[in-house]
């Protein structure tokens, strides 16, 4: 439910690109969705399927590429992937303060079009 | 049956009587289209490696949105939190604080109601109803809607309540200056570490219905840690609408951004 307005705007995104394209059919769309984005995968795939009968992507492939998080501490340095419920927390020296490095991405990848 | 009956008036276009003493943008008005797509011209398929970010457009809009507001010399602050967190009770109380020496004005969204613009209104202070019609979020085209739609001259503070939802909202920037994160707490602990982006992207949190905390047993001492946990970077305030504890500091904080 949470995820329809992004995937409209996914959506959007695709068939203005598309557009500029000179594409008439898009029959693939692939997204690359970080951990920390704050949408469900699957979810998403789901809101899209909805959306896309009536445009020129109507019967495309929907592929979502998962980015997984990565943190860098921001007094000693340390990268590391925060876990879900434990997120910016150091692991290694428990400092709270730390810069996410990947995993906010909410981005459309690649698309297959004619 | 769609059919109305033969005394159901129509009424196509005017708004709801209820709400004639608010402003009501209801996004499903057309306002801007997508082009139509291209006729035929190529044949075979290629890949386009695009690369883009999927909230782009918001994002662009967001940057105009704030830009705006940098010229008038408005701070915007976006209010979210799930459901019921409080935010319209904290925004009447906050009003009535700062009374005439701080122009405000007030974005409420909604999904389909205006009961909120409603219990917002107060004499000078402008308010303008977003109506989403079902989208679970504001975005930066609806508040460029709503500012257009209300008088801002002199304002200097314009509370944006965002709809209640602890997930969307945290995707789409308004163009706001401050992103206020409420969370009371009949809501349990564990809530910012489950919403982290809500959080992580907060400038203050605010523990809300501070009232309550001993008849639901709410550990507030647990619920501060997670929330500094997430939000690290966030100030923290711990208020009650109700009684009125903790909200000088939060009104402080306020005037602190004019
Ligand atoms: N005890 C107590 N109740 C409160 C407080 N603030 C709000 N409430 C109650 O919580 C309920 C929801 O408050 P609202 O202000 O409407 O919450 P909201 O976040 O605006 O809700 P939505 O706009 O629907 O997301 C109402 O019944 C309020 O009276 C508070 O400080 N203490
Ligand atoms: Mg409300
Ligand atoms: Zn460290």
């Amino acid at each position: 439910m949470h995820e329809v307005g992004i995937a409209q705007a996914a959506l959007d995104q695709a068939l203005e690109q598309a557009q500029r394209a000179g594409a008439v059919r898009i029959h693939r769309i692939v997204l690359r969705v970080g951990t920390l984005s704050g949408v469900e995968p699957t979810a998403l795939e789901f809101a899209m399927q909805t959306l896309l009968p009536g445009s020129i992507a109507d019967g495309a492939g929907l592929e979502i590429e998962p980015v997984p998080a990565l943190a860098r501490c921001r007094s000693c340095s340390h990268e590391y992937s925060p876990s879900d419920g434990l997120l910016f927390e150091c692991p290694h020296c428990g400092a709270l303060a730390s810069t996410v490095l990947r995993g906010r991405e909410l981005e459309l990848a690649r698309l297959e079009i004619s | 049956m769609n059919t109305p009956g033969p005394s159901a008036p129509k009424q196509p276009s005017s708004p709801a009587p209820e709400t004639e003493d608010v402003v009501v943008i209801d996004v499903r008005d057309p306002a801007d289209t997508l082009p139509e797509p291209p006729g035929d011209r190529i044949a075979g398929t290629r890949t386009v490696d695009v690369s883009v970010r999927i909230l782009d457009e918001n994002d662009r809009r967001a940057e105009v949105n704030r830009a705006r507001l940098a010229v008038l010399g408005i701070r915007a602050l976006n209010f979210v939190s799930s459901p019921g967190a409080g935010k319209t009770t904290l925004l009447q109380h906050t009003l009535a604080a700062l009374g005439e020496d701080v122009s405000s004005a007030v974005l409420v969204g909604d999904l389909e109601t205006a009961n909120d613009a409603r219990r917002l209104r107060r004499p000078g202070v402008p308010v303008a109803q977003i109506t989403t019609g079902g989208a679970c979020h504001l975005d930066a085209a609806m508040v460029a809607r709503a500012m257009d739609a209300i008088p801002l001259d002199g304002v200097r503070l314009l509370f944006i309540e965002n709809v209640g939802n602890l997930v969307c909202p945290a995707s789409f920037d308004l163009g706001e200056n401050r992103r206020i994160t409420l969370v009371s707490c009949t809501e349990g602990e564990d809530k910012p570490l489950k919403y982290p982006p809500m959080f992580s992207s907060a400038h203050a949190v605010l523990l809300t219905k501070i009232d309550v905390a001993g008849a639901m047993e709410f550990d507030r001492k647990l619920a501060l840690q997670n929330i500094r946990r997430a939000a690290p970077q966030a100030s923290v305030f711990e208020v009650s609408a109700k009684t009125g504890e903790g909200m000088d500091a939060w009104l402080a904080y306020l005037r602190g951004l004019l």
